[in-house]
């Protein structure tokens, strides 16, 4: 890195990202309510997200929205609404002035951040540079995750396809109303 | 940015054992474990950037299991829960059906 102002920005911007994602969590592990529980940790999860993409893991931080935040977390959130869990008074609540205002904050500064660094063209000091360790050749950042992934560790990668299909067996079984087993 | 990294990773997964630890209620126990596991994930992000892209295989397969892990966790939750009308961990001792 060839100047200062990179190192600067992007330990900020690390810094935030990590402080977002242990306070996401502590709040996280102190809500009553199963949701609002939830809704913290889709909050911790996204922030580790920006730190994956900040790690050169582009691939993995895309992964990290759509696998954990987007289905896992779906899916609990639907079985504490399956059993009624959810405290009504709890998830209904604003916070109070300093969390607005703290939200607020963070939200329209990230958005303006967002908007100076998309309308001018990028300026090269802010262009992160490649890190070769995870991009090799021709494959691109995908590549350089697909290529230990179908080589080195094809088996794992086979067998976790029949792990899922005995996850999906034992979750239907398990599942299954009980009047059906009765029934026998 | 290997320390702050791991830091952040270990503060995570402290913060989930003592969830595990210390609620009652087995759903948030169970999302106490996926934030283990998302510890656990940017522990071998951040080893990747050192040592190659396998610690992002490994983060795949992570979560793969922690997917699965979700979905037969959850259905023996649901499936207590049709049993004993209750998922506090303080009722939930008998082994017996």
């Amino acid at each position: 890195m060839g100047n200062e102002f990179l190192p600067l920005l992007y330990s900020f911007h690390f810094y935030l990202f990590g402080l977002l994602a242990i306070a996401a969590a502590l709040a996280f592990v102190t809500r009553k309510s199963p949701v609002a529980a939830a809704m913290w940790l889709i909050t911790t999860m996204f922030a580790l997200a920006a730190l994956y993409v900040m790690m050169d893991a582009q691939f993995i931080g895309v992964m990290q929205v759509l696998v954990y935040a987007g289905a896992i977390m779906v899916v609990f959130v639907f079985v504490v609404m399956l059993l009624n869990l959810g405290h009504p008074s709890e998830i209904s609540d604003i916070r109070g002035k300093w969390g607005r205002l703290i939200a607020g904050f963070l939200g329209i500064a990230l958005l303006a951040e967002i908007l100076a660094l998309t309308r001018d063209p990028m300026d090269l000091r802010l262009v992160v540079p490649v890190i070769p360790a995870t991009v090799n050749g021709t494959g691109g950042i995908i590549g350089g995750v697909a290529g230990p992934l179908f080589r080195e560790y094809l088996l794992a990668f086979e067998l976790t396809s029949i792990l899922l299909l005995i996850a999906i067996a034992g979750a239907v079984v398990l599942g299954r109303k009980r009047s059906a087993a009765d029934a026998r | 940015m290997l320390a702050e990294a791991l830091a952040i990773s270990a503060v995570l997964f402290t913060i989930g054992v003592i969830g595990v630890l210390t609620r009652r209620n087995a759903i948030i126990v169970f999302m106490c474990v996926e934030l283990m596991l998302n510890a656990v994930n940017l522990s071998f992000v951040a080893f990747s950037k050192l040592y190659g892209a396998t610690g992002q295989v490994f983060v795949v397969f992570v979560m793969t299991v922690a997917a699965a892990e979700a979905a037969v966790g959850l259905a023996i939750i649901i499936s207590i829960f049709r049993h004993q009308e209750t998922v506090n961990l303080k009722d939930i001792n008998l082994l017996r059906g």
